[in-house]
C-alpha cells in the first residue's frame, strides 16, 4: 500500500539556520497524523515543503503517491491546505471565495454548488454572502478550512487549524475533522501546539523539536513510556533538592524540574503520593501544592527535550 | 475505502458521487484568475477613479491653455487631436492589478494560489487579461470627451478609432510588466506604487505637448530614444490618414517595451514561484 505521505531525510536550511533536519515520515492513507512542537520547531516548514510551497534543501518526499519535487502539479491536485494564517481575500464574499476555490480545481458550476452545501456545516451560512473582511477570526479560519475541502482532497494539511479560535469554534472544527476522517477516510496531517488537540484528534503524533523528529507514535504509547501518572509538587524553595529527594524513591522515574515545579512519572500515582510528601517533608522542602494527574503529551515532550511546549495565548 | 462508501461533510450517511479535482487547462486557469480580478475591479474604485478622471482633467486644461497658441503658431493645427493620445496613454500607463498582486503576496493569498494546480503563468496572464479589459473601460470616457470637443477620425473612420484604442490598450499591457515585476520581486504594495517613477520619463520626455520641431534641442534628442514618442506619433497619424510607416514604428516601440517589461515580469514570477 502506498503511504499517503512519505518523507525521507527531509532537510531545509535558511542560510546557516537549519529549520528542518533529517525528518523521516510515513503516514498511512486514512490516518490522522499530528505534528507537535513549540513555536519555531519547524512544523510549518515541513508542511510548506510537503505542499510544494517551499523547496527542500535535501531529502525526498511524496504525497498522495506523487513525488513532491518532480510531480508538483499532481501533488497540488490531490491536497487541500489551510495554513496557519487564513489566507483569504477580504474583498470577496464567503461564497465567492469558495466558488473561486472550486474553479481553481476545475470543478463545474454544479459541483461547486453541491460542495458549498456539503461544507456548509463548517460555515455561518447567514454570512456567506458578506465580504470576508467583515468576518471574525473564527469565521475566517472555518471558511479557510471549507475552501481547503472544496475539491475533496485525498490529503488534508492543516497548519495549526485552531490557533486563535474560541472554544466553540475549536470544538466545531474538531468535530468536522473527525467526521472527514471517519466518513471520507481522508488523510489528515495537522500541526498543533495544543496538546489536547493532538490527544483528541490524532492516531499518531510526531514530536518535533528544533527541526528534528524527537519521537513518534500513538499518543497513548508515548505517554505510557513516560508513566501512567505524574505526581506534581509546587515548592517554595530549592526545587533541585526537592527533585533529588523524590528521585530517591522507588517507583518513580523521569523526575523533572520546571521552574518551582517538580514532576515525577509513576505507574501508580495514588500509591506513591504519600511517600513523596514524606520525602519532601524529611528534606525540609516547603510544599505549596501536591497533586496527581494523568500523563500528557507535554510530559512526553518534557522528558524528550527538557522543556515544555509553551502555547502562545 | 471504496468510492461508493465515501460521504462528505454535512452528509455523513448518504453515499453519493464523489466530486474530485481535475486540471482546468491553461485557458481555464487564466479565466479563473481573470474572473477574480474583474470581479474585484468595481470594489477597487479608489484605485481606478484617478486613472479615469486625471487624464480628462489634463486634457481639458491643456487644450484650454495651449489651443489658441498652437493655432496661432500653425494655422489649422488641431491641438485637441494632438492631445487625445496623451490623455489615453496617461489613463492606461501604470494602471494594473499589480498592487492587488502585491497585496495577495503580503497577505498569503498568493500562497493559496500556488498550492492549487493553477498553471504558474496563468497567475500572471490572467491578471493581464483583466488589465486589458480595464484599459478598454478607461479609454471609453477619453474617447467620448474627444468626440465631444470635436476630434474626429476623418480619414481612417471607425477602424482608425479601433486601432487608436487598441494602441493604448496594448501600450498599457506592455507597460504592466514593470509594476508586476516589482510586485513579484518585493511583495510590497508600496514598492509597486514607486513604479510611477517610470511613468514620468515615459510620459513627459516625449512629444506630449509639442512636436519635436519646436522643442529645445536636448529634449528633442531624448524624445528620439523614448518609445512613447513613436506610440504617440502612430496614434496621432490615425487622425489624418493611414500612415504605414508611423504605425509600424509605433507597433515596434510598443513591442520593445512589452518584450522588456514582460520578460522582467516573467523572470520575477519564476523567482517568486521558486522561492520559499
Amino acid at each position: 500500500m502506498v503511504a499517503a505521505i512519505s518523507a525521507c531525510k527531509l532537510r531545509r536550511t535558511y542560510g546557516d539556520i537549519v529549520a528542518v533536519d533529517s525528518v523521516d515520515l510515513e503516514v498511512e492513507a486514512g490516518e490522522v497524523y499530528g505534528f507537535l512542537g513549540p513555536n519555531g520547531a519547524g512544523k510549518s516548514t515541513v508542511v510548506r515543503m510537503l505542499c510544494t510551497l517551499a523547496s527542500m534543501t535535501a531529502g525526498s518526499a511524496s504525497v498522495a503517491g506523487y513525488d513532491v519535487d518532480s510531480e508538483g502539479d499532481q501533488v497540488r491536485l490531490n491536497i487541500g491546505v489551510a495554513l496557519q494564517d487564513a489566507a483569504l481575500d477580504g474583498k470577496l464574499t464567503g461564497r465567492e471565495t469558495l466558488t473561486l476555490q472550486g474553479r481553481y480545481y476545475g470543478l463545474s458550476r454544479g459541483s461547486i454548488s453541491t460542495r458549498i452545501q456539503q461544507v456548509a456545516p463548517l460555515l455561518d451560512m447567514s454570512a456567506i454572502d458578506r465580504r470576508v473582511s467583515t468576518y471574525s477570526g473564527g469565521m475566517k479560519r472555518r471558511l479557510d478550512l471549507a475552501a481547503a475541502l472544496m475539491h475533496n482532497p485525498e490529503v488534508l494539511f492543516l497548519d495549526e487549524p485552531t490557533t486563535g479560535l474560541d472554544p466553540i469554534s475549536r470544538s466545531m472544527v474538531w468535530e468536522q475533522l473527525k467526521s472527514l476522517n471517519k466518513d471520507l477516510g481522508m488523510t489528515i496531517f495537522l500541526t498543533t501546539q495544543y496538546l489536547e488537540e493532538a490527544d483528541a484528534l490524532t492516531d499518531r503524533v510526531g514530536i518535533l523539536n528544533e527541526g528534528r523528529l524527537a519521537a513518534e507514535g500513538a499518543p497513548e504509547d508515548l505517554k505510557r513510556n513516560v508513566g501512567a501518572d505524574v505526581v506534581v509538587a509546587r515548592v517554595v524553595n530549592d526545587p533541585a533538592r526537592a527533585a533529588d529527594a523524590v528521585s530517591q524513591l522507588a517507583g518513580v522515574s523521569n523526575v523533572e524540574v520546571y521552574g518551582n515545579e517538580i514532576s515525577a512519572a509513576t505507574t501508580d500515582g495514588a500509591l506513591i503520593i504519600s511517600p513523596v510528601a514524606v520525602a519532601l517533608a524529611n528534606a525540609e522542602i516547603e510544599v505549596i501544592e501536591l497533586s496527581i494527574r494523568p500523563t500528557t503529551l507535554d510530559d512526553v515532550f518534557l522528558e524528550l527535550t527538557g522543556a515544555r511546549i509553551e502555547v502562545e495565548k | 475505502m471504496s468510492a461508493a462508501a465515501i460521504t462528505e461533510v454535512g452528509e455523513p450517511t448518504s453515499p453519493h458521487i464523489v466530486i474530485r479535482a481535475r486540471p482546468s487547462g491553461f485557458f481555464g486557469d487564466m479565466a479563473s484568475v481573470s474572473n477574480r480580478a474583474l470581479r474585484l475591479l468595481p470594489r477597487d474604485l479608489e484605485t481606478i477613479l484617478p486613472a479615469l478622471l486625471i487624464p480628462l482633467f489634463f486634457l481639458v486644461v491643456t487644450i484650454g491653455a495651449i489651443q489658441n497658441l498652437a493655432s496661432d503658431a500653425v494655422p489649422g493645427f488641431d491641438y485637441k487631436a494632438f492631445q487625445l493620445p496623451v490623455a489615453l496613454m496617461t489613463a492606461v500607463t501604470g494602471m494594473s492589478r499589480a498592487n492587488s498582486l502585491a497585496l495577495d503576496i503580503a497577505n498569503g493569498y498568493f500562497d493559496r494560489l500556488l498550492m492549487t494546480p493553477i498553471n504558474r503563468y496563468a497567475l500572471l496572464l490572467g491578471l493581464m487579461v483583466a488589465d486589458f479589459v480595464l484599459f478598454l473601460v478607461l479609454a471609453t470616457p477619453v474617447i467620448i470627451l474627444g468626440f465631444a470637443i470635436g476630434v474626429s477620425f476623418g480619414a481612417t473612420g471607425v477602424l482608425g478609432l479601433l486601432v487608436f484604442v487598441l494602441f493604448g490598450a496594448f501600450w498599457g499591457l506592455a507597460y504592466t510588466g514593470f509594476p508586476y515585476a516589482i510586485a513579484l520581486r518585493t511583495g510590497n504594495p508600496g514598492a509597486v506604487n514607486s513604479s510611477i517613477l517610470l511613468f514620468f520619463p515615459f510620459m513627459f520626455l516625449t512629444t506630449a505637448w509639442v512636436s519635436r520641431e519646436v522643442m529645445t534641442d536636448w529634449l528633442a534628442v531624448i524624445t528620439w530614444f523614448n518609445p512613447m514618442t513613436y506610440a504617440l506619433e502612430a496614434m496621432r497619424s490615425l487622425f489624418l490618414n493611414w500612415d504605414g510607416w508611423a504605425l509600424s514604428r509605433g507597433i515596434l516601440a510598443v513591442s520593445i517595451v512589452g518584450l522588456l517589461a514582460q520578460t522582467l515580469a516573467l523572470r520575477s514570477l519564476n523567482g517568486r514561484v521558486r522561492r520559499g
